[in-house]
């Protein structure tokens, strides 16, 4: 029991974190109450009945113990302005996010995702931004009756002296529940913080290098 | 095509595998027209380099011709000589923009393995385990060259293979050793391992400024080579005991740097080295450290420890107090190539050294597991041995 605490009040700081990252106001700190990242962020798109009905979702799917967060940052060699303009069409991310199947861009605000999951199968979702500084932080959210309900931001600032520009992903799964989720669950592999430690360095070799390093397809006696 | 893949400990066998294909805009493809056994690649023959699959193509010193380039290729074309570094750099990232190109953050698809081990990946090396990218080596008739515009370094007419092929890892090595001593007007270099990066240390420490070279080994031919071609006083540490020879050689003093040639697979002496056989054996340790111990005493205090043999992971009875009480400077990597090798192509190309004196053999690419066999154990009066595809 103790340990489920502890591990509750960490949740509750990160969420402080991330929340005090994103920005501040009444609504994200009701947000906070609830613990989640998806409520912050929800709380920030304003929709007070989203938000109640994202929040009653959670605590269900904590008790499940069925949320899954990600933080993971690098550090690219490579302007603050072309990182944030290329991450922003996020029709491009499936060139490094090899999970991503395809983004297509519907308005300024959604857009339409589509992952690969296990046994060839797919799973979709629509995505809304719900916070956007230029040239400093794009935040999403998963709308209702997604596939796998989802939300994040992608910070990026200067790094000291010349270093480039520090990229900061955070993501939140939640978990549909049972044998799809466990299906579901295996896209993000064993080790989900790896996952999106090697999505960050494609990036940052699409950026820097120009192309993503690769052996796949070089000979060996293996063949 | 022809290419020698490792399939265990000393199992290496000469195979037809597909050819390569290019696979990114900025790859080259080279028919290797020469390539050569390193030492670290004996760390791979015998089974101790972490990460190798069986089927996996070694080698990572090597030079061809360019027979077909990618369309971002920008300074190379169909026909070009060149000598590759063994050591593979993207050119942008922030390591190699400040030339430290075997810290390269984008030429490794595997450095999420690396992180686990060394918190950090590092720069991807052809032929050398999948922590290291697990691309394709050079025992091969043909090669894939990623980042191609800044790996491949194009040679000038008129010069032999043979003077060049060291340009692509033991002679940049043996330099960068040198450099990482911080050289100063009158100081001794002391230099453990007598193999072709060392000798080039050697030669770079000369040429860097070193009033003396002192070359340690055990095995007779590479003392003489040390003499001849490093123009190194030498000490074989079977004979007599190298740290006291060291401090009686200079004046009571000790050597200002201590430069480590030899690597994780070093012989130790008496109790020592059976303890390191020992625990390596039964994986208690990862590498054998008695060069690393010895420096560490016999340097004088303040000196540098210059570490260029290679080490993949764990060592044991390190003697801290001795480095920390004396205040010792220690520098170490793998080589910077695409830094080195334009300086070293004029130094060879305006004749002040030739670096195939370090060749004693000459096979063919059949032969590969005799010249492994030749060169470990230092039998026909081994040195290095070129592999011609």
């Amino acid at each position: 029991m103790e340990s489920v605490t502890k591990k509750e009040s960490i949740q509750q700081n990160d969420a402080e974190r991330w929340a005090s990252i994103i920005g501040g106001g009444a609504m994200v700190l009701s947000g906070l109450r609830q613990g989640s990242l998806r409520g912050a962020l929800m709380a920030l798109a304003g929709g007070t009945a989203i938000y109640h009905g994202v929040a009653q979702q959670n605590s269900i799917q904590d008790a499940l113990n069925q949320t899954l967060k990600v933080e993971k940052t690098v550090t690219i060699n490579r302007p603050v302005e072309e990182l944030y303009r290329f991450w922003h069409n996020f029709e491009n991310l499936p060139t490094f996010m090899k999970h991503l199947q395809s983004v297509k861009v519907i308005d300024a605000k959604r857009s339409h995702w589509v992952a690969k999951a296990p046994l060839d199968n797919q799973v979709e979702w629509d995505a809304d931004i719900i916070k956007e500084e230029e040239n400093h932080l794009i935040a999403w959210a998963s709308v209702e009756g997604a596939d796998i309900d989802n939300s994040g931001f992608v910070r990026f600032q200067p790094a000291p002296a010349g270093r480039g520009t520090e990229v900061k992903v955070v993501i939140e799964y939640n978990m549909p529940g049972g044998t799809v989720g466990a299906a579901i669950a295996k896209l993000f592999g064993e080790e989900p913080e790896q996952q999106v430690g090697d999505d960050l360095r494609r990036f940052k070799q699409l950026m820097e290098a120009g192309e993503i390093a690769t052996t796949e397809g070089q000979p060996s006696g293996r063949e | 095509m022809k290419a020698v893949c490792w399939h265990g400990a000393t199992d290496v066998r000469v195979e037809t595998v597909p050819d390569p294909t290019i696979l990114n805009p900025r790859d080259a493809i080279l028919k290797v027209t020469l390539t050569t056994i390193c030492g670290s690649d004996l760390h791979i023959y015998d089974g101790y380099i972490p990460s190798m699959l069986p089927g996996d193509i070694i080698g990572h010193e090597f030079m061809g011709e360019v027979v077909e380039v990618g369309s971002e290729v920008k300074k190379l074309k169909k026909g070009d000589r060149v000598v590759v570094s063994s050591v593979i750099g993207c050119g942008q990232c922030a390591y190699c923009s400040r030339q430290k190109w075997s810290m390269c953050d984008n030429s490794n698809p595997k450095a999420g393995l690396q992180e686990k081990v060394f918190g950090f990946g590092s720069a991807a090396i052809f032929g050398y385990s999948h922590l290291f990218g697990g691309y394709a080596g050079s025992f091969a008739e043909y090669i894939r060259i990623p980042f191609a515009d800044h790996g491949a370094i194009k040679v000038p007419d008129g010069i032999p293979d043979e003077k060049i092929l060291p340009l692509s890892d033991a002679f940049p090595t043996g330099y960068m050793g040198a450099e990482f001593c911080n050289i100063q007007p009158g100081d001794t270099v002391a230099v453990w391992g007598c193999g072709p990066v060392g000798l080039f240390a050697m030669r770079s420490a000369y040429m860097l400024g070193a009033e003396r070279v002192i070359a340690i080994d055990r095995f007779p031919e590479r003392l003489r080579l040390a003499q001849e071609f490093g123009r190194a006083e030498v000490i074989n540490y079977e004979e007599v005991d190298a740290g006291e020879a060291l401090k009686e050689m200079t004046g009571g003093r000790g050597p200002d740097s201590c430069l480590d040639a030899v690597g994780l697979e070093a012989h130790g002496m008496g109790l020592e080295g059976f303890y390191d056989k020992a625990k390596q054996a039964v994986r208690l340790e990862t590498d054998r450290p008695p060069v690393l111990r010895q420096m560490m005493v016999a340097c004088r205090k303040g000196g540098t420890l210059s570490i260029m043999g290679v080490y993949g992971g764990f060592v044991d009875k390190m003697p801290m107090g001795a480095a920390f009480n004396k205040g010792l400077t220690f520098r170490m990597g793998q080589m910077f190539g695409q830094k080195y090798i334009p300086q070293l192509i004029e130094r060879v190309a305006n004749g002040e050294i030739d670096p195939s004196l370090v060749f004693s053999h000459h096979l063919p690419l059949d032969e590969t597991k005799r010249g492994f066999e030749l060169f470990k154990h230092k039998k026909e009066n081994c040195t290095k041995v070129a592999l011609k595809p």
